[in-house]
């Protein structure tokens, strides 16, 4: 994989020689807006031919809703319309499930090494597309092209190539000698990696023997109509593999479809509970990977700059579109001060604008609605006694902004520390004792990711262990590895995606 | 103990028929096991425990709405220190646990005879069964990590684990149908990776399961581990299932009907469920599902360099 490092890599050594392109290896000293004006190094958008409208895709083939209406589907960092696509509904998820049903029986039929071919030909597609695939990402979803290139699609190839490899050898996971799949599985995904989180549910999903239906979110459908394609360049047989884009609608008609067997889905806790309660009584398997308020604790011996360019990854990361995203600094309050200068200092030589810009730090966010949200927070935060602080920032006249934004004093209390704001908004709390840092972080109802920065190894383990998440960062942070499981406590879901963990939600175990 | 029934306590036939001679028994209080501690029900009722052919054996408490969320406070309270005490110690107290049961295997066998109408060689199977089985998951505390857990081989320079913890608070709801192997096949593998648990026994029979309790407050097991309630099971569960500090449900004891109904309240804090399974047969071995249906994957990543 290659680091999802967006804006810095000086906290780690690089991973990769190819990793080692040419980035800020000290945060400026208060340098000058001057020194960071950058002439533009836009990516050309000349790779990729969106078509003016798609259709679902359902047995191998794209064809229109069944009710013949379409949504629109918009870039959020120009408001410019994109493509148009079918408006899925009842009728077609019928068709896609019945496609999928079908297609299972030779599908699970298969020696688990013919599988894995197929997976390892869709990795290798995804692999030589990836440029395309990283700028219809860019575009459909506002996030920076660095991102899109360097984090969704080496990390969706890496995805394929991993669970292929499971195909031929899932007698050896530890689920019992031979596993089976479990039929149908409805799949429900969010728009803030739309491609990696597309690559998250599919790849285990077909290596264990299920056929699929896929519903991308409402706001970027393209990069798995583009996937479908890929499925169809690789000669996966048809109906292992359906596409059905539309609303919240066709997603709650995917979910309650009798004929699925597994229901996975990422997005908001609401919805999840939602679905948790439509697939109450049912033989349905269910995982969720939900949101989160992951706690970023910063101890007094933290290495500060090492500390300052995790937490700023941490948030600043996909413009705070991450379910585990940092957002709520713990920091020592004998460091808090040193911490916040380094941080303001640093977050000032963020870049924001076009996503396409390949000098672009934190781009647009997703939507109007998802603005509006963080808007709303981000207001409560101010009228209940926090202090807002944001870089003096240019933002671009059309699409949908907001700027990095920190704030401070905020208790336990606040919106800000216990609602999940999905935004680059970070907000600080601070503690005196690593009991204290422990309690706060653990006090939400949330449990998918964590970070400690210190350099004390007992330290991290102690906190590690103290810590109610699935994910721990220690002296790093947003890191993410088709072999290591990813996933949440209490609220923020259940199951585990990735590694030899990830299979188990696909097999009759 | 010759009579067939649990406790000595022969019911009518206690003081009647056996000449001028007979010793009038002492009946057995039965209570709660909560924190510890033996309280009756908040609620101060009780109902009649009969044995297979209807005779009264025994009021038990009927516990209350109340009792439930005083039983998911004791759990929650022990959780910091059995989550946090070593899996070699979990597995000696375990193992402690069935040390004891061994000593009262009469008792019991008198007890799940008289609850499930058996012969007392039956019903000595299958306490011997229960206890053996009580043996096999203490052996798990100090294995799940290996078998759960995993070194993650990421692609990059990092140290990348994943290990097994806790899950939390679980209620269980203890099968009819079994009422003491199935019993222990519900709770031990749920405390041996450090869970805490809120027991309701079975409704029909529910007096090997308060019996437990007795055997579990000798046994070196903190208080609040295990809680143990009894009365009606769709009256207790449906406040654990609704509970927002209950992480985990484990609806055995549930009908279809009423596990819908709990699974649906369970959702609204995502709590954890496993599902009833029709025909669950306590005596087959009983594999990893429920040992591995309550435990939570913690990665964690740390850099690797100089």
């Amino acid at each position: 994989m290659t680091d999802p490092q967006t804006l810095d890599t000086s906290q780690d050594t690089p991973q990769h020689p190819e990793d080692t392109q040419p980035v800020d290896k000290q945060p400026a000293q208060q340098a000058p807006r001057g020194a960071f004006a950058y002439a533009p190094a836009p990516e050309s958008r000349s790779v990729v031919a969106i078509a003016p409208s798609y259709g679902h895709f359902i047995d191998g083939e794209f064809r229109e809703a069944a009710g013949g209406k379409v949504f629109t589907t918009v870039s959020p960092s120009t408001e410019e319309v994109l493509s148009e696509v079918a408006l899925g509904g009842p009728e077609d998820v019928d068709a896609a499930v019945a496609a999928a049903r079908r297609a299972f029986g030779p599908w699970s039929a298969l020696p688990g090494a013919e599988r894995a071919k197929y997976l390892f030909r869709i990795a290798r597609i995804i692999q030589e597309r990836s440029r395309e695939l990283a700028v219809l990402e860019s575009l459909d979803n506002g996030k920076p092209i660095r991102e899109s290139r360097d984090t969704d699609l080496p990390l969706a190839a890496a995805h394929f190539f991993y669970y292929a490899g499971w195909a031929d050898k899932l007698a050896y996971a530890g689920y019992g000698a031979d596993p089976k799949p479990l039929g149908v599985a409805g799949q429900v995904i969010p728009w803030n990696f739309p491609l990696l989180m597309l690559a998250w549910k599919i790849a285990p999903a077909l290596a264990t023997g299920n056929t699929v239906v896929l519903k991308p979110a409402e706001t970027t459908p393209l990069s798995a109509l583009f996937f479908a394609d890929i499925c169809r360049q690789a000669g996966l047989p048809r109906g292992v593999v359906n596409i059905v884009t539309g609303d919240g609608a066709a997603g709650a008609a995917l979910v309650a479809h009798p004929d699925v067997r597994k229901v996975a889905f990422t997005g908001s806790t609401g919805v999840g509970k939602a679905i948790a309660r439509t697939v109450a009584g049912t033989d349905k398997k269910l995982t969720l990977e939900l949101g989160g308020k992951a706690a970023n604790i910063v101890y007094d011996d933290a290495p500060v700059d090492q500390a300052v360019e995790g937490i700023v990854n941490g948030i600043f990361f996909n413009q705070g579109h991450v379910c585990c995203a940092g957002s709520r600094l713990l920091v020592q309050e004998s460091v808090a001060e040193e911490v916040l200068d380094a941080l303001k200092r640093r977050m000032a030589t963020l870049r924001v604008g076009d996503p396409l810009d390949k000098n672009t730090d934190v781009g647009a966010i997703n939507s109007p609605e998802q603005l509006a949200r963080i808007r709303e927070l981000a207001d409560a935060g101010e009228r209940e006694g926090a202090e807002r602080w944001s870089p003096s920032c240019e933002l671009p006249a059309s699409g949908y902004w907001f700027a990095p934004t920190l704030f401070t004093g905020v208790t336990q209390a606040h919106r800000i520390a216990r609602e999940e704001i999905f935004g680059p908004v970070l907000s600080v709390l601070t503690f005196r004792t690593p009991a204290e840092a422990v309690e706060k972080a653990n006090n939400t109802p949330y449990g998918l990711s964590a970070g400690i920065w210190t350099e004390k190894g007992s330290r991290i383990l102690w906190t590690a262990e103290k810590l109610r998440a699935g994910v721990v960062w220690a002296n790093t942070f947003n890191k993410f590895d088709p072999a290591s499981p990813f996933g949440g406590y209490k609220e923020s879901g259940y199951g585990r995606e990735g590694g030899r963990h990830g299979l188990e939600a696909y097999l009759d175990v | 103990m010759s009579d067939a029934t649990a406790n000595g306590a022969t019911g009518a036939a206690g003081n009647t028929g056996r000449g001028a001679a007979a010793r009038l028994s002492v009946l057995k209080t039965y209570k709660l096991f909560v924190g510890g501690k033996f309280p009756r029900s908040e609620s101060g009722r009780v109902y009649e425990v009969a044995d297979s052919k209807g005779n009264w054996l025994a009021n038990a408490p009927l516990s209350s709405r109340k009792d439930a969320r005083d039983a998911v406070v004791a759990a929650r309270k022990a959780f910091p220190g059995w989550s946090g005490a070593t899996a070699y110690n979990r597995g000696q107290i375990l193992y402690r646990v069935a040390e004891m049961l061994e000593g009262r295997r009469e008792q019991f066998t008198a007890e799940v005879a008289a609850a499930e109408g058996l012969s007392k060689a039956k019903a000595a199977a299958r306490v011997d069964a229960a206890v053996d089985r009580w043996v096999w998951y203490a052996g798990w505390s100090d294995k799940v990590a290996q078998i759960a857990g995993a070194a993650n081989p990421v692609a990059g320079p990092y140290f990348n684990l994943s290990t097994p913890g806790p899950t939390g608070v679980v209620a269980v709801l203890a099968p009819d149908t079994s009422s003491f192997l199935g019993l222990v096949s519900v709770i031990a593998p749920v405390i041996v990776t450090g869970n805490t648990a809120v027991v309701v026994a079975s409704e029909r029979a529910p007096l090997p399961a308060l019996s437990l309790g007795e055997v579990l407050a000798t046994s070196d097991l903190p208080g609040g581990v295990v809680n143990i309630l009894s009365g009606r099971t769709a009256e207790i569960a449906a406040p654990l299932a609704a509970h927002q500090d209950v992480n985990a449900i484990d609806l055995a004891g549930a009908d279809a009907a009423l596990a819908k109904e709990l699974e649906t309240a369970a959702a609204d804090n995502l709590k954890r469920v496993l599902r009833p399974q029709a025909g669950t047969d306590w005596a087959a071995d009983p594999g990893t599902e429920r040992l591995l249906a309550f435990l939570e994957t913690k990665t964690v990543w740390h850099p690797m360099g100089v």
